[in-house]
């Protein structure tokens, strides 16, 4: 927290030189220590994910029914399952559907929301007053039931899932994206260029996205977790991931709860991974919308005094580094 | 004020008339309709009750209403619903879905009601001392807590009551229902642990929310005041600050509520309570997409309903709040 006062001028000058991304990750390594650790638990995650192939001691459905039900031992650090599958490899390639979904249903949700939003938000009017009358409705439903709904129609499998969670997700975002781009709309330069006659895309394009980025990575990293739990409840309800490919959800459900009593294991394992990782990108994303947007933050300072100091420059600084290019 | 509620019951209409249109054409519009599932479910013999019989697309449309013009079909549907409070039939049971929901309902209700009491008996009085006593151990641990709270799937929490009491002390929690009329303090006995599991991560969220209102409300001037006329910290937190921390923790924990009921899906399903998350299941496994809607609309109403509450309690709770 010291470093928050350094002279304003220079921060300004520093953050000017760096884009948006990489001046946050510098700041979440000196200033976030919780969130870094979330951030590790991340790449961990989609380490895991990508080379799950290398990194699982056994194919991803090798089945050895002589090692079945195995408590964890050298051979088998998780233990078996009932058909004698390793259950290290089968949660190490849960992660690469955990890591799957989860990237692409959150960016397709930013994409649905930014495509909501930013027209609701930017023309105003009628056309807002429907369609948040709409997203009103969307959001009345609650979660899981309407993607249950949703997915029984549509049938089990990851691409499915990814769709119907994106879509729905991107329905709630998009009001994010609107305040944000109302917030926008009114500034100097926006009535500027409406002046000089450039075309609506083009303003939408070259002014309100570069300046939304801010909300929008703060909710791609605080939504990533509630999309991995939702893809893990969904597939233990038997909706989401079908069965041979191993999630962490799926995992836990079936066979993991029949057998949980006589195999601990099988429960154990899926569940305290979903856990951690659902954990540490929840901090990552509390981190980084600390980092991003001063207003939403929870508080520094205890009962005002010299703290409130600190966070008046802290609040500076942020808004400097809020401010892209020109 | 009662302006401010007409005001918002009109604005209900609208946001309502969606809600019904995305049940309704949610069934009606995904690629690969109901009937076309029914029927290939009925030609691989997985139908049941009509075994033996060849399927009749046709029939089988008229039955659902599908033979009409869909503008008809919703006209047919929500006047139906307005007119006789008649939500359709079963398409498996011959029986109405209102008849069928109905006995769910208080299962519910009574299972969202004892997790939202329980997760605010932990979450407010934890969330209010670590603001009080912020940046110190044992803030660090509550906060914490109220982290893992959120992270951990409550359907894994679950399945861990059941399988560690059950290896060291042979003892599951018991997954037969009582009912309440039946034998009041045993089904809340049996109620407490499923309840309590629903509430966890709503307990996680909330303490967050209550710290750091409590930590804004904190800094403020008349807080200052207090400590300066020389209050002690008791007064200074329950009398003065308390209130005014706790308006936004109402929405919050309003907002909270359509995760609840989505929650109660699990739950349900796990400790076998015959509520409506069971019914949603069960439907939805029977592929009786009457139902299925039925549940679905019926949701949607409580949570628009239990918002406008929230807002309105808003209001009555803050005089410095006015709606106009």
């Amino acid at each position: 927290m010291v470093e928050g006062v350094a002279p304003v001028s220079n921060l300004a000058e520093r953050s000017k030189k760096r884009p948006l991304l990489v001046d946050l990750l510098i700041r979440l390594v000196k200033e976030k220590p919780l969130g870094l650790i979330g951030g590790i638990i991340f790449l961990v995650l989609l380490f895991t994910g990508i080379f799950a192939n290398q990194l699982a001691p056994h194919a991803m459905n090798e089945v050895n029914l002589l090692a079945r039900l195995q408590p964890p031992s050298v051979h088998y650090w998780f233990g078996t399952d009932t058909v004698g599958r390793d259950m290290l490899s089968q949660v190490i390639y849960g992660a690469r559907v955990s890591m799957i979904v989860g990237m692409a249903a959150m960016s397709l949700s930013i994409i649905v929301s930014v495509a909501i939003g930013m027209p609701s938000g930017f023309f105003g009017g009628t056309f807002d007053l429907i369609v948040q009358r709409i997203v009103d409705a969307w959001m009345c439903f609650p979660g899981l039931i309407i993607l249950i709904s949703v997915m029984s129609i549509l049938g089990p499998g990851m691409w499915q899932m990814i769709i119907v969670l994106g879509i729905s997700g991107g329905i709630g975002g998009s009001r994010i994206i609107r305040s944000a781009v109302i917030g926008l709309k009114e500034n100097i330069y926006i009535t500027a260029s409406v002046a000089v006659g450039t075309p609506t895309l083009k303003i939408l394009i070259r002014h309100i996205i570069p300046n939304i980025l801010a909300p929008i990575i703060i909710m791609f990293s605080i939504g990533i977790g509630g999309v991995i739990l939702t893809e893990a409840s969904l597939s233990f309800l038997g909706y989401g991931i079908p069965p041979p490919q191993p999630s962490w959800g799926g995992m836990l459900s079936g066979l993991g709860r029949e057998f949980m009593i006589q195999a601990p294991w099988m429960a154990i394992w899926p569940g305290l991974a979903l856990s951690i990782v659902v954990f540490g990108v929840n901090m990552l994303g509390d981190a980084v919308r600390d980092l991003l947007d001063p207003r939403l933050r929870g508080g520094v300072g205890r009962y005002g005094g010299v703290k409130t100091k600190i966070k008046k420059h802290e609040l500076d600084r942020r808004v400097i580094t809020k401010v892209p290019g020109n | 004020m009662g302006n401010y509620i007409i005001r918002r019951l009109i604005l209900l209409v609208p946001t309502l008339f969606f809600v019904t249109v995305i049940v309704f054409s949610m069934i009606r519009l995904i690629p690969g309709t109901v009937v076309d599932v029914l029927m290939s479910e009925l030609i691989n013999g997985g139908g049941g009750s009509e075994g033996g019989v060849t399927p009749d697309r046709a029939l089988l449309e008229q039955k659902m209403g599908l033979d009409v013009p869909i503008h008809i079909q919703y006209a047919h549907w929500i006047s139906d619903i307005i007119l006789h409070g008649d939500l359709g039939d079963s398409l498996r049971s011959q029986r109405s879905v209102t008849e069928l929901m109905a006995p769910k309902i208080p299962v519910t209700l009574e299972l969202g009601i004892m997790a939202l009491l329980l997760a605010m008996v932990i979450s407010l009085p934890l969330g209010v001392y670590s603001a009080i006593r912020q940046d110190t151990g044992s803030d660090y641990i509550f906060r914490s807590i109220a982290i893992a709270l959120i992270a951990v799937p409550s359907f894994w929490i679950a399945t861990m009551v059941m399988v560690f009491p059950s290896i060291w002390w042979h003892w599951t929690p018991s997954t037969e229902y009582i009912a309440l009329t039946h034998d009041p303090w045993g089904n809340i006995r049996m109620l407490l642990i499923p309840s309590a599991i629903l509430g966890t991560s709503m307990a996680g969220s909330t303490m967050r929310m209550t710290r750091t209102m409590m930590l804004e409300v904190l800094r403020q001037d008349y807080i200052r005041t207090a400590w300066a006329k020389g209050l002690r910290e008791r007064v200074v937190v329950l009398r003065h600050a308390l209130k005014n921390a706790f308006i936004p923790v109402i929405t919050i924990v309003g907002m909270q509520l359509p995760i609840l009921v989505g929650g109660a899906v699990i739950i349900e399903q796990i400790f076998v309570l015959p509520g409506m998350g069971r019914l949603m299941l069960e439907s939805i496994n029977k592929r009786d997409y009457t139902l299925v809607s039925g549940i679905n609309l019926l949701m949607a109403v409580f949570v628009l309903l239990a918002n406008l509450i929230v807002d309105a309690t808003y209001g009555f709770l803050d005089p410095r709040i006015r709606y106009r």
